[in-house]
């Protein structure tokens, strides 16, 4: 098989292709590693998708073949600690940064026969929707190479849409996950929150963080979710799913009721985007839903409540970067404290510091209550309007971003008008409930995505009506992959 | 609003060294955040309670065994300065 | 006129519990090890690293809870105190802040105000200026003990004094060790005492601003700093300056008191609930288990001896305190069957008395003074087998040699001389050789009969009975 055939190839497809012995997992993890490896030396041609690749395809082992993920090649966003492999969450105050443990899910997708491809560039400590704060460059759209991919997880993104990667790991803690699938016109899924172990991801917003796969397909998420989950000892929030994830094999969508929010719906989606949405809606109606309008009231402040309980866990799970243990350390420090301030604005980039800043004023002695405290209040409210929407609907519908991907720079000069690209995201990330965004076709060429969010583990579920709208929608991702990477 | 005072109160707990412009520019943007996300207090929230978990889980217990700790030269390897086979740091003593 | 002033006293203390364990990771406890050598990625901050509880800890705490007789959270949560510090790896130590496991409850005459579970901070040593790190002194972070679970025990201001401080902090020590959730040994640090210390003047109920004195690493220096803050503050109060709210510092060498912090850094620890951990809620299970391992603890023990044995107050409290010295007069006890009626309290007075005098702090099951010795050797004071003073003789030799109290006093025939003719003649040859006192005793001048004694004393090398020897001074004179 040519590189070019291998490539087409759906992770699913893949794996079937190496179980059968049609393809060695030499060949293809060499086609990939070749093209990101590519990519990643073309600088600033290229799309700067990884910021490290295997150097080498992993030895043939035969001990491991009948794994179910035997010989399928993973790329992985570099907050997951990856073993004596460059695990720097995008920071400069973790370059080079190699770590004596791997990630519990990266542990797992590896028992399960994935090899680690690369690791992919994200927003520096995954705070960002565009991938403009990497200490290590930022991506680029392979739609259109002027533009941004989405963040945080931009480098997953891009490098799955581009063909750099069959799969990808990404986490998603306002959107990071969905956005970017959006924006990339791939599949992401943002899981329950619980349902995948963090340990061992560099943690952002820890009450929020969740791993997740960027796939080409459905098909692909949920047998990469599949091998995802499990209670972990090691993670007190994680939990067994309670079913067994299957491949999703729905033909329409006889019974079920979608809901569309009128709070995350109207003002400020995008006209392209908003046509789109409503295209996917009355196909989904011809598919046998019933489509409602419906209400989360409490969804408009979500964003409000999302930007102080993301800053302020952020801003204390990011004291341990203080220049002691690991990690950037200034340059003759006169004494202690100008070791630690110095050490800390040399290695944290603008955004990352803001967010360190908002959150530490928001746990501050005389604001907890009337910031932290409140916003946990509204976190409060707004699973209790999600609960009540899903008395009466299967799934709750969305466009996933207010736009397509805009332009590198574009709003980088306002934090509040980027902060707007997770309007969409932010509310099921604090009600921990899953949601999918799958491709929906394009605006002026550029990719859109639908988002559909459901219950707590209805996973299934929501793969399967995901499957359904994917397979009625039609949707050709094979654009970027033509001309994806250095290979342009 | 968050004034220039404040920046640098917040700046000294958060441990970060902010340049002169780096203040100004810093006290605008998180005014017009904090602008935007005090519209919560616009909310009747008093009976309300507060979600730090949304999973429900108790009681994730670990039993007392003992697992293996990192051999020595794991644990230092990132470490920016060993000293006495342990993390060398300026004195908190000098810093006060 | 000067005003008197009374302390107002509260203790905060940490115990290390004894765990196998450190709090949130595998690490294996342990005490003098080298550096780095009990350490992970959870207690070492690594980045992705996650907490997860100690379940025995949480057993410890209960049981603590349930001996201070506290009442117990049905659901306790852990927060975050923020803060920058080299032993501190992930920038904030994980600390039961709103709702501790523990809470309430006294013990003795002091009330507890809460106790709740945390983890310790790593060690760190100061090396001098090695020149190896530019520009300032350098410090070495070994994170051996960071994680450890701690206990930390806050009372509320009951404390009167110094004295009571140590005595209270003593009983505290006891039942800790009874519980066997600790080491308890403060030189080591696995037990860890900060006072908060104010004075009022005699009568009033304001509280005054107080200070909290820290670093008193065993009992004596706890109770001598608290002593020195408590004059420090009568001075400035009476000189018409103000106490100054503040972390002191004690020297134990010096007797000095200095300031730790300087008050313009005013601490801000954005508490928040820890979203790396869940919830602990007490099940019947956890708290059956936490019970059926509960000792007897002191203030019982000590009712017991009262009750039961008719011990005094007194000898009760030490054995119920020192709970060492508890174990091995009930040793002694079951090794004498005839102790029976009135029996206990001589024996108590002996190893209460006579043997702590003679071994001081050390335990005396470690000493070469068998209980079955002790018992003995109080038998035959109770037979008048032998006289106290012989007896004394042999504990002098138990103490030094070990043995048995019976071969003792055979081999250096320290028998008690009875009332038969050899002491009769003793006596005799006394009131011969001291005409003088003779004259005063006939007299009437009953002081005149401690020569007499002392001479029969000194023949009989202890052995006779002074009542005995009363009675025959008596007898020969006819009195």
């Amino acid at each position: 098989m040519s590189a070019t055939d291998l490539i087409a190839l759906t992770a699913a497809e893949a794996a079937e292709q190496l179980r059968h012995g049609h393809v060695s997992q030499t060949e293809l993890f060499d086609a990939y590693r070749e093209r990101a490896a590519a990519d990643r030396a073309a600088a600033d041609d290229g799309l700067n998708a990884y910021t490290w690749v295997a150097d080498a395809a992993p030895a043939e082992t035969g001990a491991a073949h009948d794994a179910p993920l035997h010989g399928v090649p993973l790329a992985v966003k570099d907050l997951f600690c990856t073993e004596g492999v460059p695990s720097q969450s995008g920071s400069r105050i973790l370059a080079g940064y190699r770590p004596p443990y791997t990630a519990h899910v990266v542990e797992q997708l590896e028992r399960a026969g994935s090899t680690l491809l690369g690791k992919t560039n994200q927003d520096e400590f995954a705070m960002g929707s565009s991938n403009e704060n990497s200490a290590f460059g930022p991506v680029r759209n392979p739609w259109d190479r002027e533009r941004v991919p989405g963040g945080s997880s931009g480098g997953s993104a891009a490098a799955v849409a581009a063909g750099l990667a069959p799969w990808a790991l990404g986490t998603d803690t306002g959107g990071s996950i969905r956005q970017p699938a959006a924006l990339c016109g791939i599949v992401g899924l943002k899981p329950t929150y619980g349902s995948v172990s963090r340990y061992g991801m560099i943690a952002f917003a820890s009450s929020l963080d969740q791993a997740g796969p960027f796939t080409r397909d459905v098909t692909d998420a949920a047998l990469l979710y599949r091998h995802m989950v499990g209670r972990d000892e090691r993670d007190s929030t994680s939990l067994a799913h309670p079913d067994a994830i299957e491949l999703p094999k729905g033909v329409d969508l006889k019974g079920i009721r979608l809901g569309v929010p009128e709070e995350l719906t109207g003002e400020g989606i995008e006209s392209g985007v908003r046509e789109a949405f409503n295209a996917t809606l009355a196909l989904a109606e011809q598919l046998g839903a019933t489509v409602e309008t419906t209400h989360l009231p409490h969804a408009p402040h979500a964003l409000s409540a999302y930007y102080l309980i993301a800053p302020a866990e952020a801003s204390s799970n990011l004291a341990r970067f203080d220049g002691v243990r690991y990690g950037h350390r200034t340059q003759d420090p006169d004494d202690l404290l100008d070791m630690y301030v110095r050490t800390r604005a040399e290695g944290f980039g603008p955004e990352v510091k803001r967010r360190i800043m908002l959150g530490t004023y928001a746990l501050s002695s005389g604001y907890y209550d009337a910031y932290y405290g409140r916003a946990q209040k509204v976190r409060t409210k707004i699973s209790e309007d999600f609960r009540a929407a899903f008395g009466s609907f299967d799934f709750i519908v969305t466009p996933t971003a207010p736009t397509v991907a805009f332009r590198l720079g574009e709003k980088t000069a306002d934090p509040l008008e980027m902060y707007l690209q997770d309007f969409c995201t932010v509310p099921m990330s604090l009600a921990g409930i899953p949601a999918i965004s799958i491709p929906n076709g394009l605006s002026d060429g550029l990719p859109v995505g639908f988002q559909i969010a459901g219950p707590a583990f209805s996973e299934n579920r929501l793969l399967n009506a995901a499957y359904v709208l994917e397979q009625a929608l039609g949707f050709d991702g094979t654009a970027p992959r033509q001309n994806g990477g250095g290979l342009a | 609003m968050i004034d220039r005072a404040q920046v640098l109160h917040v700046a000294k707990l958060a441990r970060l060294d902010l340049a002169d412009d780096e203040v100004d520019a810093m006290a605008r943007e998180l005014s017009a955040v904090l602008d935007h996300v005090e519209r919560i207090g616009e909310l009747e929230l008093d009976d309300v309670p507060a979600t730090s978990h949304v999973v429900d889980v108790v009681n994730a217990l670990r039993p007392d065994e003992p697992r293996p700790s990192l051999p020595r030269e794991r644990a230092l390897e990132n470490a920016p300065e060993v000293v006495d086979d342990g993390f060398g740091v300026p004195s908190p003593g000098a810093a006060s | 006129m000067s005003t008197a002033y009374e302390p107002v006293i509260g203790l905060e203390i940490h115990v290390q519990l004894k765990t196998k364990t450190k709090m949130f990771c595998g690490c294996e406890l342990s005490f003098g090890d080298p550096p780095t050598v009990h350490t992970c990625p959870v207690c070492l901050g690594l980045p992705g690293a996650l907490p997860v509880v100690n379940a025995r800890a949480i057993h410890y705490a209960l049981m603590v809870g349930m001996a201070l007789g506290c009442e117990l959270a049905p659901r306790s949560i852990f927060h975050r105190k923020n803060y920058f510090y080299p032993d501190l790896p992930k920038g904030y130590q994980v600390s039961q802040y709103d709702i501790p496991i523990c809470s309430g409850g006294h013990l003795g005459d002091v009330r507890i105000h809460r106790a709740h579970l945390e983890e310790d901070a790593a060690k760190l040593i100061h090396v001098g200026s090695s020149g190896r790190i530019h520009g300032a002194d350098a410090s070495v972070v070994d994170f051996n003990r960071g994680g450890t679970p701690l206990v930390e025990i806050v009372t509320e201001p009951d404390v009167k004094s110094a004295a009571q401080a140590r005595e209270w902090l003593t009983l505290l020590r006891t039942t800790l060790r009874q519980l066997g959730v600790s080491d308890v040994n403060m030189e080591e640090g696995s037990l860890r005492c900060d006072a908060n210390v104010s004075i009022r003047p005699v009568g009033s109920d304001v509280l005054g601003t107080k200070t909290e004195l820290k670093n008193m690493n065993s009992f004596r220096y706890l109770e001598r700093g608290v002593e020195a803050e408590i004059a420090r503050q009568i001075a400035l109060v009476e000189s018409g300056e103000e106490v100054v709210q503040e972390t002191l510092h004690y020297d134990p060498v010096s007797g000095a008191i200095s300031s730790l912090r300087s008050k313009e850094e005013a601490h801000d620890y954005r508490y928040f609930p820890e979203p790396d951990l869940v919830p602990v809620v007490l099940t019947e299970e956890m708290i059956a288990a936490a019970r059926a391992e509960l000792p007897e603890l002191p203030a019982q023990r000590a009712e017991r001896y009262e009750q039961q044995l008719g011990l005094s107050a007194d000898s009760a409290r030490l054995f119920a305190f020192r709970s060492e010295l508890g174990d091995y007069f009930e040793a002694a006890l079951a090794s004498d069957a005839d102790t029976g009626d009135g029996g206990a309290q001589p024996l108590a007075n002996w190893i209460s008395g006579e043997l702590v005098a003679r071994i001081g702090d050390e335990d005396p099951a470690s000493s070469k003074v068998t209980p079955q010795a002790i018992a003995q050797l109080a038998a035959l004071v109770r037979s008048k087998a032998v006289t106290q003073g012989a007896a004394k003789q042999v504990l002098d030799r138990l103490v030094a040699d070990g043995g048995e109290p019976n071969a003792i006093v055979e081999a250096e025939g320290l028998g008690a001389i009875g009332g038969g003719d050899e002491l009769a003649d003793v006596v005799k040859r006394a009131l011969e050789s001291d005409p003088a006192a003779v004259e005063k005793l006939k007299a009437g001048n009953m002081k005149a009969i401690g020569p007499i004694v002392g001479f029969v004393m000194r023949e009989t090398k202890g052995r006779a009975d002074g009542g005995e020897v009363n009675r025959l001074v008596r007898e020969q004179l006819g009195l």
